[in-house]
């Protein structure tokens, strides 16, 4: 069976979005000539030439409003902001002005515009590099927040988000860069659609809510559950706006305990978001729910600390067998 | 061929159009006049900020543009708009909040989208529209466009603005950025909060910048015209540092305490509307009874205007879709 990694699914896409649509162009920090930090990007620039790829100054604010301001004249911007913790200088283009126009145009035209940024820890590059910043986006109206966890799903999901006709985040997990996944022939070949979570894993005694890097833990963590005898289902959910609520709260009327573990600061996160929706609507369900998160401080760099600071598969595990040995009478 | 006496030759073209220039800068200014009644009389909401004094900046590069070009304005973009041909009862009606307003109420005197009429937006945070504009560029040098930011002296101290121009620079943008400085940026005067001259920043990144008179639309026309023609051609961004004044305060909570002694009064000589009167008469032979016949106008068609947005009803509150499908 053939496969594929992450790196070359994000490139695949791109390439496959600039070859369909030549309203699409992709610029940003060392991502034409040099073909991205992260090495996402290589060959566009060969292939599309300058007009469509190419490497801008070091200027946040130039970047996304240069996005925003040709996406509503007729073109589809790709842009990547290197790490999403630098998206606080994106802000006033993305919140203000991309989100808020069809609305605020009295729907006379959307922002069809893609923000590409790496997000997520575990790679010792501190605070300020190391962030997942869907909290700070979570909240606004308008922007859709595209979180995918491998591969096959990125490309998918990539190409959705350069065809749809709305502003969109779409965050690649720094640690999945690296990861390979074996496919089928032509898998993330077709466009997903935008707004479906995914049952990675079924099961019928908890529900465990995850993106990203988290739903590998999640499964892991499925996997030590399954050795004491809890049956976990693992969901995916793919994007955190929309938000596929259909699945949530079917998977809680099967298992009736819910986790979301979210890579991410606890206060504000989307983990509470997933809660509510879970509490609102589907109460009668619920046994049991709680967050995995991280500690309201920020990311640490030494390797002991930053080890300790996100969840990984041991402690989901290990808050699941004490939450549900704690309610099992 | 016969032989006539030869007159002194009038330029008609000419005198229409500026006659034009002249009847687009009284519009701007009577609906302004109009905003800040209807404020104070609570049908207009918020806050405002007003063009007055400054309409010779709008009209003038306004004039200078094509069907093919955009704009992009700031929050004090009543003026960007209605002289780049936003319906004068459709801004009028979106300020008074109704459903028949250009954004059907749900923008607001800071924030005029009309893209059929080229105004990609005005912004309410200054640099908004340095962002929007470059990025039109973008898309416009595809098709030969030219997009305009309009902004005030203030945001020349804004990021926005140096990465703009940057970008532009290095990407030889069609855009058009037009400084209007009115000496004050809100309550400040430009001078104690800005290091240099305004002109000598676009000017260090080798972009063609030069400072004109704002309150001469014909000379704004004639610099904007060049400076359009310019970009158009591949000249990469221009730069206009226009200098005017405006007669109101920063926002209508403003009394304006802090102009100088005799400031406003000597900006007043130099009113645009009473510039472009002198000049129409003086250049064009126009007499003084057709220029008042175009101020009549122009009151008539606020007086009417002002009853019809009166008259139109207020949006009813339902669901809207957050996202275009």
């Amino acid at each position: 069976m053939p496969t594929l990694d992450f790196r070359t699914a994000i490139r695949d896409a791109l390439d496959e979005e600039l070859a369909h649509d030549d309203r699409v162009i992709f610029f940003g920090e060392d991502v034409a000539k040099p073909g991205g930090v992260f090495a996402a990007t290589g060959g566009l620039y060969e292939r599309y030439g300058a007009d469509r790829v190419f490497d801008t100054p070091i200027s946040e604010l130039a970047i996304t409003g240069a996005a925003f301001g040709s996406a509503v004249n007729g073109l589809r911007p790709v842009i990547e902001i290197m790490f999403g913790d630098f998206l606080p200088l994106s802000t006033d283009s993305l919140i203000n002005q991309s989100a808020k126009y069809w609305y605020l145009s009295n729907e006379q035209a959307s922002v069809p515009l893609v923000v590409r940024s790496a997000v997520g820890g575990g790679g010792r590059f501190g605070a300020i590099h190391s962030q997942s910043p869907i909290g700070w986006f979570h909240n606004v109206p308008g922007l859709k927040i595209v979180c995918p966890s491998g591969p096959a799903d990125a490309k998918a999901l990539l190409k959705a988000a350069i065809r749809d006709d709305n502003p969109v985040l779409f965050f690649e997990h720094k640690r999945l860069y690296a990861t390979k996944e074996e496919v089928e022939d032509g898998a993330g070949d077709e466009v997903a659609e935008l707004g479906r979570a995914k049952v990675v894993r079924e099961g019928t005694d908890v529900t465990l809510v995850s993106i990203m890097r988290g739903v590998h833990d999640c499964l892991a963590a499925a996997d030590l559950l399954a050795v004491d005898g809890i049956d976990a289902e693992v969901i995916d959910l793919r994007t955190i706006r929309p938000f596929d609520r259909q699945a949530v709260l079917a998977s809680l009327a099967k298992t009736n305990r819910l986790v979301a573990v979210e890579e991410g600061p606890l206060t504000g996160g989307w983990a509470g978001e997933v809660l509510s929706v879970a509490i609102e609507e589907g109460l009668g369900d619920v046994d049991d729910l709680w967050r995995i998160a991280t500690d309201d401080h920020p990311i640490p760099y030494s390797p002991p600390l930053e080890d300790a600071f996100f969840p990984d598969a041991a402690a989901i595990a290990a808050s699941v067998s004490t939450r549900l040995a704690g309610s099992a009478g | 061929m016969s032989t006539t006496v030869k007159k002194p030759k009038v330029d008609t073209a000419g005198r229409q159009a500026g006659l034009d220039l002249y009847r687009r800068m009284r519009l701007i200014r009577r609906f302004e006049d109009t905003i800040q009644s209807l404020f104070q009389k609570g049908e207009v909401h918020g806050t405002t900020h007003l063009y007055s004094g400054e309409e010779a900046v709008a009209v003038g590069v306004a004039s200078a543009l094509g069907a093919e070009d955009r704009v992009a304005g700031t929050y004090r973009g009543h003026g960007h708009a209605l002289a780049i041909g936003v319906e004068p009862q459709a801004l009028l009606d979106e300020m008074l909040g109704r459903e028949t307003g250009v954004c059907g109420g749900r923008a607001g005197s800071m924030n005029i989208i009309d893209l059929e009429h080229r105004l990609i937006g005005c912004f309410g945070i200054i640099g908004g529209s340095i962002a929007a504009a470059t990025g039109a560029a973008l898309a416009l040098k595809r098709t030969g466009g030219v997009a305009v930011a309009f902004f005030g002296d203030g945001t020349t101290n804004h990021g926005y603005f140096h990465e703009c121009l940057n970008f532009a620079k290095v990407n030889d943008l069609p855009v058009l950025f037009v400084c209007e400085n009115n000496l004050y940026g809100e309550f400040t005067p430009w001078e104690d909060v800005t290091a240099g001259q305004i002109l000598s920043r676009p000017k260090a990144l080798e972009i063609p910048a030069e400072q004109i008179d704002g309150n001469d639309v014909w000379a704004v026309q004639a610099a904007a015209s060049a400076a359009v023609e310019r970009a158009r051609g591949g000249g990469g961004p221009q730069f206009i540092e226009a200098l005017t004044y405006r007669f109101v305060g920063h926002s209508r909570s403003d009394p304006g305490k802090y102009r100088k002694p005799g400031e406003l009064d000597a900006w007043k000589e130099r009113d645009p509307l009473k510039l472009g009167r002198q000049t129409l008469i003086e250049r064009f032979a126009v007499a003084d009874a057709d220029v008042d016949e175009v101020d009549a106008e122009v009151d008539a068609l606020l007086e009417q205007i002002v009853e019809r947005g009166l008259a139109s009803p207020y949006p009813t509150p339902a669901p809207a879709t957050e996202f275009k499908d």
